[in-house]
């Protein structure tokens, strides 16, 4: 089915997808008993918007925590860039280039929606915290370009009327922009979507799915997303992996999943004759 | 430049008076624009630069002479260069109202022919894409943001700022020809071309020369001694002639500094940040504002309140009265400088109107509470009455005689004469060209002498000559009996209470008045919430009985208030209804400038108009409704009637049912 060249390919509508950029190799998550993914292997391209389907519990949060570091596989091997990673760190995975928005809104309500896009800004950031209180000379100048990036991508996410106002206020579908703001102001390589438009209306479900093909058609962002709307997750990706009850059961083009047997049966349901 | 004129002095066009601006004071700020957060800001000397390279840009792009380029999008500096750059090459730019549907582009644009389209970002770049099959003339496109439309076939697209570099990199080859082209520009050519809103009809191209737009702004910058040193901010529509006159005529005039929001959700904010000097709004902006503030002042503290209440009861009986320089004690003097401290002060700078020296406000008229509270607050408000076919001034009124019922004295140059229907003509250098490609309209509107029907009944007030308004000429109309019909006036006597948005009255040729009536969802949501009345829509809340007992004690306030004057009399309103959904311009039902389409809404509504008139006390009604993006729904109603007490006059023959 993965019967793509190493070379990359040309998705239908005229875009250059790369080589390999992350690699899962025979992932095994355990929670003790429980195995929450089994032998799992996929690849991730450069450029590509690669979605991660199934049903409620089949390990797709998992997976994506196993990408952004915060689980650690018993089994397998993970990737990223030609070299396989080593133990790591949350943060240490992040200063890789790759950030993550949440299934459950994640920000800090009480800032304001500029200060929560700062702090995506993080990992850029090479003044020391004294610096930063002292704020003078360099840690001054880092804050200037950082709050560059940032009003960038305020600007591209179309949030600049909300930019003063604290999170704790807004409504829902602007949480989960901002959030998108957070996660871009890291100029990632790697974009990861945990289901980015659950609970929106179809108009801000638009927005969303225009948003994110802009981010990738921009930046040139890598995007990795767990979506439930099955049109979204067709219309947007180049690739798709379905997993169900931790194993992998389909891996291909939208098309290819759409017409895969195991993925009709498990997923979009059995027809009874 | 070669040529001159007597009255203006060589300045005979807009890139000439650019010039100007940019060897006079170049260094000088000629425009803002917020963008990443931050004010950006171009001089004179920049502005130039800019707009040379683009009408080079345009030149290497092949515009002709008399080509008309399309410009839409939101207020952006770039756009109003375009502006600029496509009458530096000899074309005609045509702004058009970026949230119009498609049909309405079409049309327009293939009314026009433009060759050229410029626009904001890749929302209008699809919207032109779309309707593009049926544009015969339209050739190239030409885009500010590029977000989005690296994927696009560029064969005929082209971004904004390579079109700038590849005209900038050919100078020395099309230097001269701009030169020649920008030299034959005079005040008889064409400065821009602007299509009005059509509150009947399809939209008329109005044709204004240079004449019009440097003399109306050069008149109407003298009337208020607008100088170099004022601010203005720029957001409302570019295809609106007051903006251009504004924004470019008065700017370029004056060379005083435009101001572009960063979004239209930023609009208050940025507002406040640039405190403008020079200040324009439809009174609709006034209201919505003052309802916010009274809404909040709803929750503020008590200490708050009552600070607020004492000082602003204060203000209304003195402050209209300072700022007209009449005699005013001096105590209350004194009185006014403390609210000025605690109250006006704090609450002008919220507002955004701390440095405002003059602000206009026309378009419909304004509820003269709306009006006395701003002018208490020592904010120099005032009308202006005006069109698109008089480069925007017909009447302004002068400091110190500002009135919310009159639109004021004939603007400089401008002669003014009453029909015999009531109708009001005027005649001035401002007089528009032409209609495009539209003499009969043309021969309809303007006489062979220059007069030019308004399309307002009004008169001149004896002793202070100010002009005032009563309604549309054609709307005003006869009762069965005789009296005298003006929907208008009573509407607007309605929609001045915060609670009523919209009203629609009916009565001409019939017996009794009746009314449709649209509620403000900001402002009843909000009493609503005080009181405890949960609501899920606004068609819930409209049909809830508390509000209809609201809304009837307001049409039963204005029919004692019109029951004073026995020349209208007649209009009190019998029977209303409040209609289940928000007049809509996406409907057809208003246009762009929320103006009511009165022939639309009777058509529409027929239904209910007939139940208003046969007695029955609740309608169902089933309504097509098209929402932003084209697609269309239905919903149904259940609507309630309600009576409203009329007061008898000596002519009512009402009294006698």
């Amino acid at each position: 089915m993965n019967d793509m060249s190493t070379e990359g390919y040309v998705t239908p509508d005229g875009r250059k997808i790369g080589g390999v950029m992350m690699e899962m190799k025979n992932i095994t998550l355990r929670f003790g008993g429980v195995k929450a993914i089994t032998d799992i292997s996929f690849d991730i391209r450069e450029g590509e918007i690669r979605a991660i389907i199934g049903p409620n519990g089949a390990g797709k949060s998992s997976m994506l925590n196993v990408i952004s570091g915060f689980y650690v596989p018993q089994e397998g091997e993970v990737w990223f860039r030609g070299t396989k990673r080593p133990q790591m760190k949350p943060y240490q995975v992040a200063q890789q280039g790759i950030a993550r928005t949440f299934q459950n809104i994640a920000l800090f309500e009480g800032m304001s929606v500029l200060d929560n896009v700062m702090t995506g800004r993080l990992t850029h950031m090479k003044t020391g915290m004294i610096a930063q209180a002292i704020w003078k000379g360099k840690a001054e100048q880092e804050e200037v370009e950082n709050r560059e990036v940032v009003e960038k991508i305020i600007d591209f996410l179309e949030i600049q009327a909300i930019r003063k106002t604290p999170v704790a206020r807004l409504p829902y579908g602007l949480k989960k922009r901002v959030e998108l703001a957070r996660a871009l102001a890291a100029e990632p390589k790697l974009l990861l979507l945990d289901e980015p438009m659950a609970g929106m209306n179809v108009e801000e479900k638009e927005d969303m799915s225009r948003f994110i093909l802009d981010v990738n058609d921009e930046f040139g962002t890598t995007i990795a997303l767990i979506e439930h709307d099955m049109g979204v997750v067709m219309d947007l990706s180049d690739r798709v992996v379905v997993m169900d009850y931790g194993k992998k059961i389909g891996d291909g083009t939208p098309d290819e999943v759409r017409n895969n047997q195991a993925v009709i049966d498990a997923y979009l349901g059995v027809a009874h004759d | 430049m070669a040529q001159s004129s007597q009255a203006t002095g060589g300045l005979v066009s807009i890139p000439a008076l650019l010039q100007r601006n940019a060897q006079g004071f170049g260094d000088k700020p000629a425009y803002r624009e917020k963008e990443y957060g931050i004010w950006q800001s171009w001089t004179w000397k920049d502005v130039q630069r800019e707009v040379d390279s683009l009408a080079l840009g345009l030149i290497n792009l092949g515009v002709n002479e008399g080509d008309f380029i399309a410009i839409i999008g939101g207020n952006r500096p770039h756009l109003y260069w375009s502006m600029v750059a496509a009458q530096s090459v000899g074309a005609v730019p045509v702004p058009l109202y970026q949230d119009s549907a498609a049909e309405e582009m079409a049309y327009v644009l293939d009314h026009c022919g433009a060759r050229f389209v410029i626009v904001e970002d890749q929302e209008q770049v699809d919207k032109v894409i779309e309707i593009q099959d049926r544009l015969h003339q339209f050739q190239h496109m030409i885009y500010l943001d590029p977000r989005g439309l690296r994927k696009y076939d560029h064969s005929h697209l082209h971004e904004f700022r390579h079109v700038q570099q590849q005209g900038h990199a050919a100078r020395d080859e099309f230097l001269p020809e701009l030169e020649r082209r920008r030299a034959k520009l005079d005040m008889t050519s064409t400065c821009v071309m602007l299509y009005t809103s059509g509150t009947t009809g399809k939209p008329k191209g109005v044709v204004l020369s240079n004449r019009n737009i440097i003399e109306s702004a050069q008149n109407s910058s003298d009337f208020d001694s607008l100088g170099a040193g004022e601010e203005i901010l720029a957001y409302l529509p570019m295809a609106w002639v007051g903006d251009f006159i504004f924004s470019v005529g008065q700017a370029y005039w004056t060379g005083f500094c435009v101001n572009c929001p960063e979004s239209p959700e930023t609009m208050m904010t940025d507002l406040r940040e640039i405190g403008p000097t020079y200040y324009f709004a439809p009174p609709r902006v006034f209201e919505t504002q003052l309802t916010n503030v009274m809404i909040r002042m709803e929750d503020a503290s008590r200490m708050k309140k009552w600070l607020f209440d004492f000082f602003m009861a204060h203000a209304r009986r003195v402050g209209p009265d300072i700022l007209d320089g009449k005699p005013v004690g001096s105590f209350d003097r004194l009185k006014y400088k403390l609210g000025e401290l605690f109250v006006y002060g704090p609450l002008k700078n919220t507002l955004g109107f701390s440095r405002v020296r003059i602000g206009y406000t026309a378009g419909e008229a304004i509820g003269p509470e709306i009006f006395d509270f701003y002018r208490s607050l020592g904010i120099n408000l005032k009308q202006l009455y005006g069109q698109t076919e008089a480069t925007v001034f017909i009447t302004m009124q002068p400091d110190g005689e500002v009135r919310s019922d009159t639109v004021g004295v004939p603007a400089p140059g401008v002669e003014l004469k009453i029909g015999d229907n009531g109708e009001v003509y005027y005649r001035s250098p401002g007089v528009f060209e032409y209609y495009y490609k539209n003499p009969e309209s043309t021969a309809d509107t303007k006489d062979a002498d220059g007069w030019v029907a308004t399309g307002d009944a009004g008169f001149i007030e004896e002793g202070s000559g100010h002009l005032r308004i009563i309604d549309r000429a054609k709307d005003v109309g006869k009762m069965a009996d005789g009296r005298l019909f003006a929907p208008k006036y009573v509407e607007n006597k309605l929609k001045f209470y915060p609670n009523i948005l919209e009203a629609v009255v009916y009565g001409n040729g019939r017996e009794r008045c009746m009314a449709f009536v649209n509620i403000d969802l900001s402002a009843v949501g909000n009493w609503a919430e005080r009181n405890n009345i949960s609501y899920s829509s606004y068609q819930e809340l409209a049909g809830h009985p508390r509000v209809l007992d609201a809304v009837q004690a307001h049409v039963e306030e204005v029919n004692r208030s019109i029951a004073e004057d026995p020349m209208l009399s007649g209009c009190q309103i019998h029977r209303f209804l409040i209609l289940h959904k928000e007049l809509d311009a996406d409907d057809g039902e208003m246009t762009r400038t929320r103006k009511v389409r009165r022939r639309i809404v009777e058509e529409k509504y027929n239904d209910l108009i007939t139940a208003l008139y046969d007695g029955s006390e609740r309608v169902s009604t089933r309504t097509e409704v098209t929402y932003e993006d084209g697609r269309k729904g239905y919903i149904s109603a259940t609507l309630e009637i309600r009576d409203a007490a009329v007061q008898s006059g000596s002519t009512q023959k009402m009294a006698a049912e």
